[in-house]
């Protein structure tokens, strides 16, 4: 017995104290790790706050913006046009998606809207394979200007290295939170959407227009996802298997609450460097692979303890 | 009168209509293709559906088919995925079926026990179950020209010869998947005999691209060397990641699966000194491939991107189809038929002879080892070479290395006749 309390609560601090260029290491790819989910997590949080979808879709388009960038190059565009170009597409893709698909659904039960959602992610997966082919593609990362490479620092002796790619997505995720957190309170259009966010009927009532809301919504969902594909394909390569890791997003989502662009970011951060420290100090006693199911065990606690998350709003339905 | 006529024309109508169908099914050979150019998996199951196809359409295109029949393909797609490749094959084999090639193993665990029942065999070259092997036991499953666990004992073999194998730490990174986790149980008893330390490292199909977890833990556990049992998009990733740690290029070895350009190409320069197993030729400098281009990719009948031909997927898509037609032809020549069935198919697959004047005559000297069907040895017992990646291309490194057939063979032995324990009806079954 004095065995498991030695190996659950005393070897894997000893471990940390005993090799800490490799301890600082585990935190940095957690935080990086953290970071990227947040990212994908963001594209949930815009179009859930405005709309009230979960939209399952947001995997699929970090696959197919990335694809759409990748793909145009490829055709011999260059990489800063092909970019822009990309970016009008996720803007058709936002404007077909209200026109063809929420406009039709507006006052039916969210889970027809969250079916539709799953009906376009069938559409983009087919789609995206129709046009640019099922192999695995490489990320323009050195035509985009994308640091690559690695620093090396060297504490004590031991050695922790930190990959530039993962440093400039860290730096471009920053900007991008606090580009939306500005353009969220600063703007006549950002105070639209939280209006939106709060009432629908309340907003329509004093002249907002809810159909150009949603275009803005899932346009700026759009560009959310373009940065996460391009810096999680720059970090491995752009295939469909991307669209599976979006579903990390899911816990991360419980863990921060679904309407909370902070709490996107916090709970990324959570689950990105929970995982990765419980891996590696205590999924050895686990055999290995906890990373897998760690996120949807502290997910689940959540639920139990505090379901609309740390910075989600509270629901309360009077009867 | 009138009635009388059109009844006749009718009936000699439908006659007509008959023994064309008959004459059309007595020169046709179907062969159903169970490919995946969709999904997570489709950067490796691409190429490979690719050369399969070219291949056999070539034989079409140049020979009029095999031994004066045409072969019939049909693709089906499965996404790698088990459900989906059962509802391909319960689609496909009612159509006269010859063999199945599931490229997944997966797909081949749910085929083994149709196998027998619907009589249509099942080649699962250098994937599926490695017990398969055992001819008498499986006789409707071949793993031609050899197993996972052979060929993991020849990667065991290329360290030993590198360096020595006693007192080192081997890592093995996998899939966690049935592919990835089959060559375990050889590790697991190999490891105290052949003194050498086991750490495994799994990777979940849906962890593919964020390995980091792994790879942290790799440096940890700090391996001599790592071997890994990847596919798809877990390749690419596994080697930027090894990359990233600064593990030695030079000490990581791909088995066949994870060794192909589609891995190494978006990685580049990083995966410089990556070495991987292989059984099969690289590039177009075989006559065969040769009239691939001519009579299929130049007449616009090919799905493959005109560079990718020869590439190491896309020739190992052309191995299992010279596979498929020389057992095709063995069984043609053994029963005197045009059109075959599933059984002649599998008699075809106990007797055919590929040596080097076969390859020869093929025009593929060179692009494998000899492999000749057998009753009892479905699995070939193969060698494997080395080829490393340079940067931009894979070299040849080492001549073949043959399986520790020693070792090996007791092993699937026993998995096979632990397999068929619990199967009464597979107790009196065997092959020839």
């Amino acid at each position: 017995m004095s065995g498991i309390f030695y190996d659950v609560l005393a070897d894997p601090f000893l471990q940390m104290w005993q090799m800490p260029d490799f301890f600082i290491q585990v935190l940095w790819e957690g935080f990086v790790s953290g970071i990227l989910y947040a990212l994908i997590a963001l594209g949930f949080v815009l179009i859930f706050k405005a709309s009230g979808i979960f939209n399952f879709a947001q995997g699929i388009m970090v696959v197919f913006s990335g694809l759409t960038l990748v793909g145009l190059h490829a055709l011999g565009v260059p990489a800063f046009v092909a970019l822009i170009i990309t970016l009008g597409v996720m803007y058709v893709l936002a404007y077909l998606v209200e026109r063809l698909v929420l406009r039709n659904l507006v006052n039916q039960p969210d889970i027809i809207l969250f079916m539709a959602t799953i009906g376009l992610t069938n559409i983009l997966i087919g789609g995206g394979q129709w046009i640019f082919g099922g192999e695995t593609k490489s990320m323009i990362t050195a035509e985009l200007m994308i640091p690559t490479g690695s620093s090396v620092w060297e504490p004590g002796g031991g050695i922790v290295i930190f990959q530039h790619i993962d440093i400039a997505a860290a730096l471009i995720a920053a900007m991008l939170i606090v580009g939306l957190a500005l353009f969220f309170s600063k703007t006549k259009v950002g105070r639209a959407l939280r209006a939106v966010a709060d009432d629908h009927q309340a907003s329509l009532s004093v002249g907002i227009s809810l159909n150009q809301i949603w275009v803005i919504t899932w346009f700026a969902a759009g560009i959310v996802a373009l940065v996460a594909g391009i810096m999680w394909g720059a970090r491995s390569d752009v295939s469909f298997s991307l669209q599976i890791i979006a579903l990390k997003a899911l816990p991360v989502l419980v863990l921060g609450g679904f309407t909370s662009v902070p709490g996107a970011i916090v709970g990324g951060l959570i689950i990105g460097i929970g995982e990765k420290l419980f891996e590696i100090y205590w999924g050895p006693l686990f055999g290995s692979g906890v990373e897998g199911w760690f996120a949807y065990v502290i997910a689940l606690v959540f639920l139990l303890f505090r379901p609309q998350g740390l910075f989600g709003e509270k629901i309360i339905e009077r009867v | 009168m009138l009635k009388k006529l059109i009844t006749g024309a009718l009936t000699a109508a439908v006659a007509i209509t008959a023994s064309i169908n008959a004459a059309q099914a007595e020169d046709e050979l179907f062969i159903p293709m169970l490919s995946y150019r969709t999904g997570p998996f489709a950067g490796g199951g691409i190429p490979f559906a690719n050369g399969f196809h070219d291949y056999l359409e070539m034989l079409n295109a140049r020979d009029g088919g095999i031994g004066g029949a045409k072969v019939v393909l049909e693709e089906c797609e499965t996404a790698y995925n088990a459900q989906k490749g059962v509802e391909c094959y319960e689609a496909t084999k009612g159509k006269g079926a010859l063999v199945y090639n599931p490229l997944s193993t997966g797909i081949t665990l749910q085929l083994i026990p149709k196998a027998p029942v619907d009589e249509i065999p099942v080649l699962s070259m250098g994937y599926g179950l490695s017990a398969a092997g055992v001819g008498e036991t499986f006789p409707w499953t071949f793993t031609y020209p050899t197993s996972y666990w052979s060929q993991m004992s020849s990667i065991l073999k290329y360290i030993d010869q590198n360096g020595g194998l006693k007192g080192k730490k081997i890592g093995f990174i996998y899939l966690d998947a049935g592919y990835g986790r089959e060559p375990i149980p050889l590790l697991e008893q190999l490891a105290p005999e052949m003194g050498f330390e086991l750490a495994m490292f799994p990777v979940a199909g849906k962890e593919m691209q964020a390995q980091s977890a792994q790879w942290l833990n790799v440096r940890k556990e700090r391996p001599d060397w790592m071997i890994m049992w990847g596919w798809g998009a877990m390749n690419a990733t596994a080697i930027k990641e090894a990359a990233k740690i600064r593990f030695p290029m030079d000490r990581f070895i791909g088995n066949w699966w994870s060794s192909a350009h589609a891995d190494l190409v978006p990685v580049g320069e990083t995966g410089k000194g990556y070495i991987g197993a292989n059984f099969s030729g690289i590039g177009t400098d075989f006559p065969a491939i040769q009239d691939i281009i001519k009579y299929v990719v130049e007449a616009g009948n090919s799905q493959a991107d005109p560079s990718t031909v020869g590439n190491v997927l896309y020739n190992r898509g052309v191995y299992n189809a010279v596979i498929v037609a020389e057992a095709i032809s063995a069984a043609q020549k053994m029963t005197g038929k045009k059109s075959i069935s599933g059984a002649d198919m599998r008699m075809g697959l106990e007797n055919f002879v590929l040596d080097q004047a076969r390859l020869g005559e093929l025009g593929l000297a060179g692009f494998t080892g000899d492999l000749k069907g057998d009753c009892v040895d479905h699995e070939g017992g193969g060698s494997v070479f080395f080829q490393q990646w340079n940067g931009s291309d894979f070299v040849k490194i080492s001549d073949p290395i043959a399986p520790m057939a020693d070792v090996v063979k007791p092993l699937l032995e026993e998995a096979a006749a632990a397999y068929k324990a619990d199967k009464p009806e597979w107790q009196g079954q065997t092959c020839g």
